[in-house]
């Protein structure tokens, strides 16, 4: 056990922290949320050439090899500076190319993310799916030289703005069936797929997807036919990560925020901090902020855990922390700010709403409590005999 | 970053766990199984046994007695012996004044008691509280004279001294210059329970049983070779004392018990034709309380893994004691609720209700201390907000 940082992580750590604070305080993103794209190609070219985009992808596509848990350490910092660009979702989109892709279809759709050239994103959810990627009605059927595709897709994750999209679509079966679910990468300008742009709660953008007969040649497909559920549920959980490894960011910062203003802030002639009761719902805060933080840790080493379950049981456990720790986080923030609070000008609000959207994503809290009730290590070795 | 423990740890947690199972005389594994209340001689036994093996007291060092343990194997130890229902030992000797003289006593102090501590044959109380002296520890009344002789003489009252009927001698804490600012008129003794002028009378806890005694004092003397540190110097001595073995303040081991238990309480409980574990509402709730605390058990990890490196605790530490004691507690709410109209028991024949559920209703209410003792959970917050997040 040893959850030290490497001289190399802390370098990362400040780098990445120094640069946000410079390049990409909160003011950025309430200023991007009135651009069409809400986040910079430019900074997102810098991020490639600093190496962040490429840190867990292999080095054949001009990654740097590293782990998820230094990604998750990027994603944190991120976090606490709400910086708007999509690194989670490119990387949720990487995930089943590197997953299932052949050499070949890693270094087309993996280099340019890696080199800040281009931007991904994963289409899987639709209208009736909720958080199961099984439950796909989106029909690929085959033609001469491969597939033509047909459906709708929602809140495509930077769907709106990026280059290559990952796609889940039926080959055959029927929905919510484990088997017959494919992955295909379709350009954005295929005919016949429209993205329409939609705005987000956090400020963000993403894509809402209309597929009409949409010819997709058959080396655009992931891995074998029909067999991508798996690693679409691997994507999710690898999201599920990243959004707790952010999520620790904003509760951090959210914290930091409050307590300043509780020692700064007076009301009857003194510092809203003497109060007993606002300091010991500082102190609550506090004990869910540093629990999150452990279970990013926790999900972040086992984002990508070779074991299922394990996987599984540890990235749950974190999302469901995130979800009741970092909602109680960001709403006492504004309860503790006052009617400050619920002003658009302030800051809160928007950690506030960043919280929520990443609390959705991947799976909400029941999702996450039932599919850890689920697990067969719940109820392993109880030792109550035939009863 | 590495969550996994190495091959000797997990070695160990082996040897540990194949070793209590062949430690544990019948009656008490027995007793084990269905998680039943050890009564003080048992767990004296228990401490025998674990003193022959040379791990009483994991936290010790070699030269001293101790096994010599890294932080980790520590951690390893205590987790598989509460895991294993194993009676709890008394803390008060082992993890509390043992310690403090380990940093602060004179080698007669040393010689004289650490032997004692560590084999069971002395045990321990802990005298800190008094009638009007809770989480206002300093405003504590009870006074130490000196004599000509040098020694003290005590007058006054302690209470929740836990199981004082049953201990041999107490660590406590004194005024012994009225005159002074509160916490600088303190000082740390050690009284032997034999001596002439200690009366201590148990009552009753919640739980109803009696682990907690009002000792009284009257004009008992105290020889001046049983003050530990400096005169006047004893609330440096409580303080020290309190930073002992922080990471096994959470009793992850406890809950994770306690959570299982409710498990297995669960799954022979049957409603609507099936198990209680099988319906999603309850089996819901179990897993919720579970990922509360898989969250501690990794605050916890972290707090040892940083331990084991020889870094100062850091904040994570401080949120331990807080969310431990509060997860223990739900634990056995829980318990309680899977148990339905048997959780209504009361110390009735053995048989009234299952084994398993016999001591749940003691216990549901005795945990209602753990969110008080070791100072309150009240007394954490307002220590976390002035140190930590600068409030106050």
């Amino acid at each position: 056990m040893n959850f030290d940082l490497t001289d190399e992580q802390r370098l990362l750590v400040d780098t990445v922290s120094s640069f946000v604070k410079k390049q990409s305080p909160v003011t950025r993103l309430r200023a991007l949320r009135e651009d069409p794209v809400g986040w910079s190609r430019d900074l997102w070219r810098q991020m490639g050439e600093f190496g962040w985009l490429g840190v867990s992808l292999p080095e054949s596509v001009g990654g740097l090899g590293g782990s998820f848990a230094d990604v998750a350490l990027i994603l944190e910092q991120l976090g606490a500076t709400l910086v708007p660009e999509p690194l989670l979702a490119a990387l949720v989109a990487a995930a089943p190319i590197l997953r299932l892709g052949t050499a070949e279809q890693q270094a087309r759709w993996l280099a340019p993310l890696a080199a800040g050239e281009q931007s991904l994103a994963l289409a899987w959810a639709e209208a009736q799916s909720r958080y199961d990627v099984a439950d796909v009605a989106t029909r690929a059927a085959q033609t001469g030289g491969g597939y033509r595709l047909d459906g709708a897709k929602r809140f495509v994750l930077n769907g709106h703005a990026a280059d290559v999209l990952v796609v889940s679509a039926r080959t055959s079966g029927a929905p919510r069936d484990h088997e017959g679910v494919s992955l295909f990468v379709l350009d954005r300008d295929t005919p016949g797929l429209t993205i329409t742009p939609v705005k987000t709660m956090d400020g963000h953008r993403a894509g809402m997807l209309a597929l009409t007969g949409v010819e997709v040649p058959a080396d655009r497909r992931l891995g074998a036919e029909g067999g991508a559920r798996a690693a679409l549920e691997e994507a999710m959980d690898l999201g599920a990560a990243a959004a707790c490894a952010e999520g620790a960011g904003i509760t951090r910062a959210v914290l930091a925020m409050t307590t300043e203003y509780l020692r700064t802030r007076e009301q009857f002639g003194v510092k809203i901090g003497s109060f007993q009761a606002l300091q010991h719902r500082a102190v609550d805060m506090f004990v869910e902020t540093e629990l999150c933080k452990s279970t990013a840790i926790l999900a972040a080493i086992r984002a990508a855990d070779p074991d299922e379950v394990e996987r599984m049981g540890a990235v749950s456990a974190a999302k469901v922390q995130l979800a009741v720790g970092g909602r109680y986080v960001t709403q006492q923030a504004i309860q503790l700010h006052g009617g400050i609070g619920v002003t658009d000008e302030h800051d809160v609000g928007l950690y506030f709403k960043r919280m929520h959207v990443l609390n959705t994503l991947f799976g909400d809290e029941e999702h996450h409590v039932a599919r850890y009730a689920r697990l067969p290590s719940f109820t392993a070795g109880l030792d109550v005999g035939a009863a | 970053m590495d969550l996994s423990f190495s091959p000797e740890h997990l070695r160990f947690r082996e040897e540990v766990r194949e070793l209590i199972r062949a430690a544990l005389p019948p009656h008490l594994a027995e007793k084990a199984a269905v998680d039943g209340n050890f009564s003080h001689h048992e767990i004296m036994e228990w401490h025998a046994i674990l003193y022959r093996k040379g791990w009483a007291a994991p936290h010790w060092p070699a030269e001293l007695g101790g096994p010599g343990l890294d932080v980790t194997s520590r951690f390893i130890l205590s987790e598989e012996l509460e895991l294993a229902g194993a009676p709890t030992l008394s803390p008060f000797g082992i993890s509390m004044v043992g310690p403090l003289l380990v940093q602060f006593g004179t080698d007669a102090q040393k010689k004289r008691f650490l032997p004692k501590i560590l084999s069971g044959e002395e045990v321990w109380c802990q005298g800190y509280s008094e009638p009007n002296a809770g989480s206002d520890l300093a405003s504590l009344k009870t006074r130490a004279e000196v004599d000509g002789d040098g020694n003290f003489v005590v007058t006054g009252q302690k209470t929740w001294t836990t199981y004082a009927q049953y201990a041999d001698w107490m660590f406590m804490l004194v005024r012994t210059d009225p005159g002074a600012k509160k916490q600088a008129g303190i000082s740390f003794l050690l009284c032997d329970m034999k001596t002439p002028g200690v009366t201590a009378k148990p009552f009753l806890t919640t739980g109803g049983t009696p682990a907690f005694c009002e000792t009284f004092f009257d004009g008992a003397v105290v020889p001046r070779e049983n003050l530990v540190g400096p005169l006047h110097g004893g609330w440096t001595m409580a303080k020290a004392l309190l930073g002992h073995e922080r990471t096994l303040i959470a009793a992850v081991g406890l809950s994770a018990r306690a959570i299982r238990r409710a498990k297995r309480i669960a799954a022979t409980t049957v409603m609507d034709g099936r198990s209680l574990l099988d319906d999603p509402g309850f089996r819901a709730r179990i897993a919720r309380l579970e990922i509360k605390h898989r969250a501690l058990q990794m605050a916890n990890y972290r707090v040892i893994a940083g331990a084991q490196l020889g870094h100062a605790p850091g904040p994570e530490s401080s949120i331990l004691k807080i969310r431990g004691s509060e997860i223990l507690q739900q634990s056995l709410e829980l318990c309680m609720e899977i148990m339905g109209q048997n959780s209504l028991n009361w110390f009735n024949e053995p048989g009234t209700v299952p084994p398993m559920e016999e001591w749940v209703p003691s216990l549901f209410n005795y945990t209602r201390a753990t969110t008080i003792y070791g100072g309150s959970n009240e007394i954490q917050k307002n220590i976390i907000a002035k140190l930590i997040l600068g409030l106050g």
